[in-house]
């Protein structure tokens, strides 16, 4: 199959409804961070971007918002020609210059201070980041605790990225600036909003 | 769909939902801080929720059961027409029932019944800027919240205290959200402040004409600003509703005639109507709030209207001693 239709194909079949579902879901993780919401697989992005991924990214990416691919997406053609056709979205030339960034191999991504904190009279401008994991229950537990969360909350993601509990403490301690995470596995998404606090397990 | 001219379901472009979103998920990290959005004309003027319209607008989906409120009530201008406004462009499910409805849009009151996870509470809000009575200039208040420079409300509410002996503030009571920023619960009256400290349910703030939109997460700290000898108080009040015999809930006056006669009735229209319906259920007995004692009354009279011997306004909204 050739780029221009590979780009064309697979964006949402019923384009108002789908994006206001996925907004909800992901609505709902934001305001209760560490819950599983399900998601139908709405779009067929071409690889290595998953259908989750690409459908938050379709929700949310527009042309005000500059969107930054991780080496792995960046190297894909065929990716960078789907989300421009579907979302209209410019590539952001930096991390740092992003709204939004999609990470398809969270291990190798860059430092989370890297994107864009915003600033202490304007935080909300400030990179949302879109993690590609394989589920949510694999990895190494994650403790949380903070706005949205009763008590505490619990979420296990693998391959996050290097350091990320310290990496995380650091985004924290920014509040009110720092990075949002939305966590896309297949058929589900959680987020890991700013102040979202994570325990330090006792072994 | 036949019809060819339609609007776009929830009356917005898909554009505006996006902003308006991203706006929603901002303001549900950052809680309390206030998220400029390109707020958009409305069919309907500024003043009569604006604000609230476009994040229902935006959140909402076929699926969705609506109830609006205005001052509690579902059944006065406001709420109706925004309630008929849905109806028409989205075409959801609206109710009456705070416990059935899956997002209430309302304008200055929280439902008395206690609202659970998954519900979405949408406030109307005219204005959003807690400081802005004190500081008129959007550049200083950006940088107090961005300092978290907050003395100048502590200020006012303590010339309150110097004036009158007590805090005067009833409604837009100043809270802090999780320890960080101030914020304007909008004008609901204080009475409903305690209601949002960790509140299950989403709680989303519009503001159309002043463009912003700001949220409380569910179990967020909500706590209203005080002093340790003026602690916050909600509004107490000296009777039941006349209608449905609740205590410790919100009431409203109700003129009765040009004589003076007058009566003081529950403000959540749906509390009232339920509780009259089903006099056996549970709730008789002003469980609201998690206040006991019910009163002694088994069946209902038509309320024999009070002649007003003491002067307009004693008993609303009267501190609690």
């Amino acid at each position: 199959m050739n780029i221009a239709t590979q780009s064309i194909d697979g964006g949402f079949p019923e384009p108002v409804f789908n994006a206001q579902a996925v907004f909800r879901a992901i609505m709902d993780a934001m305001a209760r961070p560490g819950t599983v919401q399900d998601l139908p697989q709405f779009a067929r992005p071409p690889a290595p971007l998953s259908a989750t991924a690409a459908a938050v990214a379709l929700s949310l990416c527009d042309n005000d918002t500059p969107v930054w691919l991780d080496p792995p997406l960046q190297a894909e053609v065929s990716v960078k020609a789907w989300l421009g056709f579907h979302t209209g979205a410019p590539m952001a030339n930096t991390p740092a210059d992003a709204h939004f960034a999609l990470i398809a191999n969270p291990k190798e991504m860059a430092a989370l201070d890297g994107f864009a904190q915003g600033t202490q009279e304007y935080p909300d401008r400030s990179t949302t980041l879109i993690l590609l994991v394989d589920d949510l229950a694999s990895g190494s537990s994650l403790l949380l605790e903070g706005p949205g969360i009763e008590k505490t909350s619990m979420i296990a993601p693998p391959g996050m990225p290097r350091h990320f509990v310290e990496q995380w403490k650091q985004n924290n301690q920014r509040f009110p600036r720092g990075v949002d995470i939305i966590l896309a596995a297949p058929g589900s998404l959680a987020c890991l909003p700013r102040t979202t606090r994570i325990k330090t397990m006792e072994a | 769909m036949t019809d060819i001219a339609t609007y776009n379901f929830a009356y917005l472009d898909e554009q505006t939902k996006r902003m308006i979103r991203r706006a929603i998920l901002k303001g549900i990290a950052i809680p309390g801080y206030q998220v400029p959005f390109a707020s958009r004309e409305m069919p309907m003027p500024y003043g009569w929720g604006t604000g609230g319209v476009q994040v229902t607008a935006s959140i909402i989906g076929p699926d969705d059961v609506l109830k609006v409120i205005d001052q509690g009530a579902d059944d006065t201008t406001n709420a109706v027409s925004i309630r008929a406004f849905f109806k028409k462009v989205a075409r959801v499910e609206v109710t009456t029932e705070t416990a059935k409805a899956t997002i209430i849009q309302t304008r200055h009151r929280i439902p008395e019944h206690p609202l659970n996870a998954g519900q979405v509470l949408v406030f109307q809000v005219p204005i959003p800027e807690p400081l802005r009575f004190l500081e008129p200039r959007e550049t200083e208040t950006r940088k107090m919240h961005a300092l978290e420079e907050y003395g100048l409300m502590h200020v006012k509410l303590y010339e309150d205290i110097a004036k009158h002996g007590r805090i005067a503030t009833t409604y837009a009571y100043p809270v802090k959200v999780e320890g960080r920023y101030v914020m304007d619960p909008s004008p609901t009256p204080k009475f409903d402040n305690p209601k949002m400290h960790r509140s299950p349910a989403l709680q989303l703030f519009g503001a159309g004409r002043e463009k912003r939109i700001y949220a409380v997460p569910p179990f967020t700290d909500v706590v209203s600003l005080d002093f340790e000898d003026h602690p916050f108080e909600v509004q107490a009040f000296d009777q039941p509703c006349a209608l449905c015999g609740a205590e410790n809930v919100y009431l409203d006056e109700v003129i009765l005639d040009d004589r003076g006669g007058h009566m003081f009735v529950c403000s959540d229209t749906d509390h009232c109507e339920k509780r009259r319906a089903d006099s056996t259920s549970p709730s008789w007995g002003g469980r609201a709030e998690g206040a006991g004692g019910g009163i002694g009354q088994s069946s209902l009279s038509t309320p024999t209207p009070a002649l007003r011997a003491d002067p307009p306004h004693k008993g609303e909204g009267k501190e609690a001693k």
